[in-house]
C-alpha cells in the first residue's frame, strides 16, 4: 500500500520542486509571472480538444524511441543511440516504399514497416553485439552509431536515393499520397500513436508473463548468476537490443509513412533523444512510458504558446525538461523513506 | 603549384592546423572527465557544462572586456555544476548516467536561455602564441597559430597523469573509484573525494567551452557545440581512463574533424558526408579493434557505473 | 539592437499618424488588430537568415493595428502544423509567415485546405496556379543580384584569383548564389574561380570555421558564405586577415577591416506590402519575387578594402539591375564538367522558373554538387 502511494507521491513531490525551481527562474530572471506561464502551459498542453491531438501527436514518436532505451535497460544494459535506429529505420523505410509504390497501399505500408524495423533493430542489435562479444560500451558505441547513422542518411538523401524533384529541402522520392498511413479516425493525431500505445502493452506482457521475459530481468538482476544457471545471455542481449530498435525503426516508418511522405534531413530532430529521458523517466517501465511521453509532449506543445505570450526564449522548455528530469532522478532516493512503514519482518 | 596555394600538402598540414584548432575542447573534458571516472563516476552531463562555460565565458569577457576573465568564470560554473552532479548522484539509488543526461539538457537550455543578450555583440577573444615563427610559408604560420589553452591543456593532462600514479591524492582517488569498500575501510570519505574529483573535471569542462566561445570559432551562438562534450566522455572510454592517452586521442579526433574541409578544399568532393562521420568511425573501429570480452574492463575504474 | 530600433521608428513615422490615434480611441475594442504569425527554423537572433525575419516582423509590430506572434527553433516536421494551427486557434491569426523552405510541402499545404480562410504567404517556395491552394503563396528575393555585385568587387579585390564559397548543402538556392558570385567576378577577372566548401548543414560553427581556415590555407583570400548565421566565418576571415562579403544581414562590423561589401534581404519591404493588403480587405499577392530593383535586397556599404575597380563596375552593373534590364544567368554558360547548361543565345530572366531549380556548378567553381 505504501508503495503504491509513493510511486505517486514521489514523482508528483519532484515535478512541485520543478515547477517551483522553473517559477523562481522565471520570475527572478525572466520577469514573468510564474503562474501566467503555468496556466499557458496548461492551455497550450492540455486546456482543449486541439491542445491534447497537439500534445498526443507530440508524444507518438517518443512512446517508440523510449522503448529503444527501456527494453535493453531491462538486461542492464544502457542504449542511447534511438536516434540513429530512428533515422535509418525511416531512411530503410522510404527507400522500401518507392520501390514498390505500384503495389496495393497494405503492401507498400507492411514493406515499409518492416524494413523501417529491420534497419533500426539491426543497427541497436550491432551495438549489442558490439558490447556482448567486443566487450565494447554500449553506451558510447550507441552514440557513435547514431552520429554514423545521420551522416549515412543526409549522404542518402542528397546523393544516390536524392529526388530531383525535390529542390531546397533534398529528400527520397515520395512513397506515393496514396500509401500514406494518415490519421487516426476522428483526430488529428496520426498512427504512431496506437503503434506505441499497443507496442507499450506487448512488451510489457512480454515481460511480465514469459519465460523470455523473466530470464531478461534474471540477467538484468545479476548476469553472473544468469550464466551460471546456463541461460544464453547473448541471445537475450541481441533480442532486447534488436527489438528496442526496431520500435524506434518503427518510429522512423511513422514519420515517413504518416508526416513527411519521403526520407530527408527532418528525421533527425531530436525525437530519440527525447525518448531516452521518457524512458529513464519512466524508469524503463513499459506501462509508464505512455503517460511520460505524454507529459513531454505537452512541454513542447506547450512551449509555442510560452513563446509567444510571454517572448520567453525556446530554451526555458528545455530548462523545464532538464530541471524535471534531474528532479525525478534525484527522487529515486525517497523510495522507501518517504512515508512511514511498518517494521518489515 | 599555382601561386598562394600548396595544394594537396595541404590535406595534411590541414589536418595538422585542424588537430591543433579542434582539439582543444575534447582535450580539456576529456582529461577532466578522466578525473571523475576514476573516483568512480561518471558525468555525461559534461556536454551541459561545456556550454554553460561557453556562455558565461563569453558574456564575462564582453562585460569586463577580459577574457581570461571568462575563462575564470567558465572554470567556476564548471565546478558548481559538476558538484550538482556529484551532489545528487551521491544519493542512495541515484543513476549518475541518466543523471547526467538530465543536466546536460539542464545545462544547454540554461546556456541558451541565458546566453540571448551575447548572440550579437562581439567581445574580446583570446591571443595565440605564433610557434611558426621559424617559416616564410604563411599557411604553416597559420597552422602553428597555437592558443595558451591548449597548452596548458597538454600541461595539465601530464599533470593530471602523473598525480593519478604518484601522489597521495592520486591513490586515494582512484582507490574511491576501484572499491567502496576497500577505500571506507581505511576512512576514506569516498563521497566528498568524488565531490571534489567531479568539480574539477566540470571546471575542466568548462574551460574547454570558454575554447569554443573565446577562441575558436571564437563566438557565443546556440549552435556552437555540436556534442563535443559527448564525443570527449567517450574518448575517455576510448582513451582507458589514461589522461596522456587522452591528449592523443583528441588530437586524433580533432585532426578527423578536419579532414572533411582540407579535402574539398583541394577539390576532393565527393561524399563529404561520409567523410565528415570519420570521426565517429575511426573511434568506433578503434574501440572495436582495442576491446575484447575479457579484456574489456582494463583500466576501468571498478566502481564505474555502480549504484548503491 | 540599435538597427533594430531605428528601423522601427522609421516605420512608425512612415505610416499614418492619424491611424496612431485611433489605438487611444474607444473604437480600440471593436477594432480587432490584423494577427500575424511568424515561424522561424532557427533562433531568430542568429546574426542571418532568421534574423533578418525577425527584423522585418520587428519593423511590422511598430504599425498600429498589427499583433504580431513568433515563434522560433520549430522543426520541419509535424510541430509545425501543430504551430500554424495553435497561432490560428489560440491566438487568432488571420495571416502565417512559415518562414523556412521546408515548412512548405506538406505542411503550410496541408494546414491551408484544412483552414481556406487563413492567409499562408511561405518564404523560398515556389507557388504555382492552380496548383497549390488560392489562399497561400510564396515570395522570395533575387539574392543572386547582391551576390552577383559582391562577386565583382570580391573578383576585382582578390590577390590570388581564388574565391571562397562555405555553404550548407547543394541546393538550388545555394547553387545560384554560389553562380552568381563566380559569374560576377569572373566579369571583372576572367581568371577568377571559386572554391566551394559544404558544411551539411545550416549551423554548424566549428565546421564552418574548419572550412574557411582550409580555404585559407589553399590560398583562398576572400570569403562568403551561405549558412544561416555568417558570423562564424566572417569573423574567422577577419582575424586571418583576409577579405569577406557578408550575407544575410550586414555584418560590417564583425570584419571592419576587411568586409568588402554584402547580400542582405530587406523582408520589411515584403511584409509590408502584404500587410497593407490585408488591412484593405484584399488577400495578398500570391506570388511576389523581387530583386534590387523591388528593393527586396540590398548590398552593404563598401568597406575600406574594396577595389575602386570592383566599386566602380558593380555601381555601374547595380545601375542596370535597378532599371531591371541586366541579365545574370545568360547563354553560353558551361558548368564545371564541362556540359553546356544554358545554350548561346538563351537567357534567363530572373523571373524564370528554371533559374528557381538550378543544379549545376559554373565554370570557374571548385566543388560539386553532390
Amino acid at each position: 500500500m505504501q508503495a503504491a502511494l509513493e510511486r505517486i507521491a514521489v514523482p508528483a513531490l519532484a515535478l512541485l520542486a520543478s515547477a517551483v525551481l522553473f517559477g523562481l527562474l522565471l520570475a527572478v530572471y525572466a520577469g514573468v509571472d510564474p503562474f501566467d506561464a503555468f496556466g499557458l502551459m496548461y492551455q497550450g498542453a492540455f486546456g482543449s480538444w486541439f491542445s491534447w491531438q497537439n500534445t498526443l501527436t507530440r508524444a507518438a514518436p517518443l512512446i517508440l524511441t523510449a522503448l529503444c532505451t527501456a527494453l535493453p535497460a531491462r538486461l542492464g544494459l544502457v542504449i542511447i543511440g534511438n536516434e540513429g535506429a530512428l533515422v535509418l529505420g525511416g531512411l530503410a523505410a522510404a527507400a522500401a516504399g518507392a520501390a514498390v509504390t505500384a503495389a496495393p497501399p497494405l503492401v507498400v505500408q507492411l514493406t515499409m514497416i518492416v524494413a523501417g524495423m529491420l534497419a533500426g533493430g539491426a543497427w541497436i542489435a550491432f551495438a549489442g553485439a558490439l558490447r556482448q562479444y567486443r566487450g565494447v560500451n554500449e553506451t558510447i558505441s550507441s552514440l557513435l552509431l547514431t552520429y554514423i547513422a545521420i551522416a549515412l542518411m543526409n549522404h542518402f538523401v542528397e546523393g544516390p536515393l536524392r529526388d530531383p524533384a525535390s529542390l531546397n529541402k533534398p529528400s527520397t522520392a515520395s512513397i506515393g499520397d496514396a500509401n500514406m498511413i494518415g490519421n487516426i479516425p476522428g483526430m488529428d493525431v496520426h498512427w504512431g500513436l496506437v503503434f506505441g500505445i499497443v507496442a507499450c502493452v506487448l512488451v510489457w506482457l512480454f515481460q511480465r508473463f514469459t519465460t523470455w521475459g523473466f530470464a531478461m530481468q534474471v540477467i538484468g538482476g545479476n548476469p553472473k548468476t544468469a550464466r551460471m544457471m546456463g541461460l544464453n545471455v547473448g541471445r537475450y542481449v541481441l533480442l532486447a537490443c534488436g527489438a528496442g530498435g526496431a520500435a524506434a525503426g518503427l518510429a522512423g516508418t511513422v514519420e515517413v509513412a504518416a508526416v513527411l511522405g519521403r526520407a530527408n534531413a527532418s528525421l533527425a530532430v531530436g525525437y530519440g533523444y527525447s525518448g531516452i529521458l521518457v524512458s529513464f523517466l519512466a524508469r524503463h517501465n513499459p506501462l509508464a512510458i505512455i503517460p511520460v511521453a505524454v507529459l513531454l509532449g505537452g512541454i513542447g506543445a506547450s512551449g509555442g504558446l510560452l513563446q509567444r505570450r510571454l517572448d520567453l526564449p525556446d530554451a526555458a522548455v528545455v530548462v523545464l525538461q532538464g530541471i524535471i528530469f534531474v528532479a525525478i532522478l534525484a527522487s529515486e532516493t525517497l523510495y522507501g523513506r518517504l512515508l512511514p512503514r511498518k517494521q518489515e519482518g | 603549384m599555382d601561386h598562394g596555394g600548396i595544394g594537396l600538402w595541404g590535406v595534411p598540414l590541414a589536418m595538422l592546423a585542424g588537430a591543433i584548432r579542434v582539439s582543444t575542447p575534447f582535450l580539456f573534458v576529456s582529461v577532466g572527465e578522466c578525473l571523475t571516472e576514476r573516483s568512480g563516476r561518471i558525468n555525461l552531463g559534461l556536454e551541459g557544462t561545456l556550454v554553460m562555460g561557453a556562455m558565461s565565458a563569453y558574456g564575462m569577457a564582453l562585460y569586463t572586456g577580459s577574457p581570461w576573465l571568462g575563462v575564470l568564470l567558465a572554470a567556476g560554473v564548471g565546478v558548481l555544476l559538476g558538484a550538482l552532479h556529484a551532489g545528487i548522484c551521491q544519493l542512495p539509488r541515484v543513476n549518475d548516467i541518466a543523471t547526467g543526461i538530465g543536466l546536460m539538457l539542464f545545462g544547454t537550455g540554461l546556456a541558451f536561455f541565458l546566453g540571448k543578450p551575447f548572440i550579437q555583440p562581439k567581445a574580446p577573444v583570446l591571443g595565440a602564441i605564433d610557434l611558426g615563427w621559424w617559416s616564410d610559408i604563411p599557411q604553416i604560420r597559420q597552422a602553428l597559430q597555437v592558443n595558451y589553452l591548449f597548452v596548458l591543456g597538454i600541461v595539465l593532462a601530464f599533470a593530471m597523469a602523473w598525480a593519478l600514479k604518484n601522489t597521495r591524492w592520486g591513490l586515494i582517488v582512484r582507490l574511491a573509484g576501484e572499491s567502496v569498500d576497500a577505500a571506507l575501510a581505511i576512512g576514506t570519505p569516498v563521497g566528498r573525494v568524488r565531490l571534489i574529483a567531479t568539480s574539477i573535471g566540470g571546471a575542466f569542462a568548462g574551460v574547454g567551452g570558454a575554447f569554443l566561445s573565446l577562441y575558436y570559432p571564437g563566438s557565443w551562438n546556440e549552435g556552437l557545440s555540436s556534442g563535443q562534450g559527448l564525443m570527449a566522455v567517450a574518448l575517455v572510454i576510448f582513451a582507458r581512463w589514461d589522461p596522456i592517452r587522452c591528449l592523443w586521442a583528441s588530437l586524433l579526433f580533432g585532426a578527423a574533424g578536419a579532414i572533411s574541409p582540407a579535402l574539398q578544399s583541394v577539390g576532393v568532393t565527393e561524399g563529404y558526408y561520409l567523410f565528415s562521420a570519420a570521426p565517429y568511425v575511426l573511434t568506433l573501429a578503434l574501440m572495436i579493434a582495442t576491446c575484447s570480452p575479457e579484456r574489456s574492463l582494463r583500466g576501468a575504474p571498478g566502481e564505474l557505473g555502480v549504484v548503491h | 539592437m540599435i538597427d533594430k530600433l531605428t528601423i522601427g521608428r522609421r516605420a512608425l513615422l512612415g505610416s499614418a499618424a492619424g491611424a496612431a490615434a485611433l489605438g487611444l480611441s474607444g473604437a480600440a475594442n471593436a477594432q480587432k488588430p490584423l494577427v500575424i504569425g511568424f515561424i522561424y527554423v532557427g533562433p531568430r537572433d542568429d546574426y542571418g537568415y532568421n534574423q533578418a525575419h525577425a527584423e522585418a516582423a520587428a519593423a511590422l509590430k511598430k504599425l498600429p493595428g498589427v499583433k504580431i506572434v513568433e515563434e522560433e527553433k520549430v522543426p520541419e516536421t509535424v510541430a509545425v502544423e501543430k504551430t500554424m494551427e495553435s497561432m490560428i486557434n489560440l491566438d487568432g491569426a488571420t495571416l502565417l509567415f512559415p518562414t523556412s523552405f521546408g515548412y512548405f510541402d506538406p505542411y503550410m499545404l496541408k494546414e491551408a485546405g484544412k483552414y481556406p480562410k487563413i492567409q499562408f504567404r511561405h518564404c523560398g517556395g515556389l507557388w504555382q496556379q492552380g496548383k497549390h491552394p488560392i489562399n497561400t503563396g510564396s515570395y522570395f528575393g533575387y539574392i543572386d543580384e547582391c551576390q552577383y555585385l559582391s562577386g565583382i568587387v570580391a573578383g576585382a579585390t582578390t590577390k590570388s584569383g581564388k574565391l571562397g564559397f562555405v555553404a550548407a548543402k547543394p541546393i538550388p538556392q545555394v547553387l545560384r548564389n554560389i553562380n552568381a558570385f563566380t559569374l560576377g567576378a569572373q566579369s571583372i577577372n576572367p581568371k577568377a574561380t571559386t572554391q566551394v566548401i559544404f558544411t551539411g548543414d545550416w549551423s554548424m560553427p566549428v565546421k564552418e570555421a574548419e572550412a574557411t581556415n582550409s580555404m585559407i590555407a589553399q590560398g583562398v583570400d576572400v570569403v562568403t558564405c551561405h549558412v544561416d548565421s555568417p558570423k562564424v566565418v566572417v569573423e574567422t576571415a577577419e582575424r586571418a586577415g583576409i577579405y569577406t562579403c557578408g550575407y544575410h544581414t550586414n555584418q560590417a562590423k564583425l570584419a571592419p577591416k576587411g568586409y568588402l561589401t554584402g547580400a542582405e534581404w530587406n523582408w520589411e519591404r515584403v511584409y509590408t506590402g502584404f500587410v497593407d493588403a490585408m488591412k484593405a480587405g484584399k488577400a495578398p499577392a500570391n506570388f511576389v519575387r523581387g530583386g534590387l530593383k523591388e528593393g527586396f535586397v540590398r548590398t552593404s556599404a563598401y568597406g575600406p578594402a574594396a577595389a575602386p575597380a570592383g566599386k566602380a563596375k558593380a555601381d555601374a552593373v547595380k545601375l542596370e539591375m535597378l532599371n531591371g534590364n541586366y541579365v545574370i544567368f545568360k547563354g553560353p554558360l558551361k558548368d564545371n564538367k564541362g556540359n553546356t547548361v544554358i545554350a548561346a543565345g538563351t537567357s534567363h530572366i530572373q523571373t524564370d522558373p528554371a533559374l528557381e531549380s538550378m543544379n549545376y556548378l559554373v565554370e570557374g567553381v571548385v566543388g560539386s554538387t553532390s
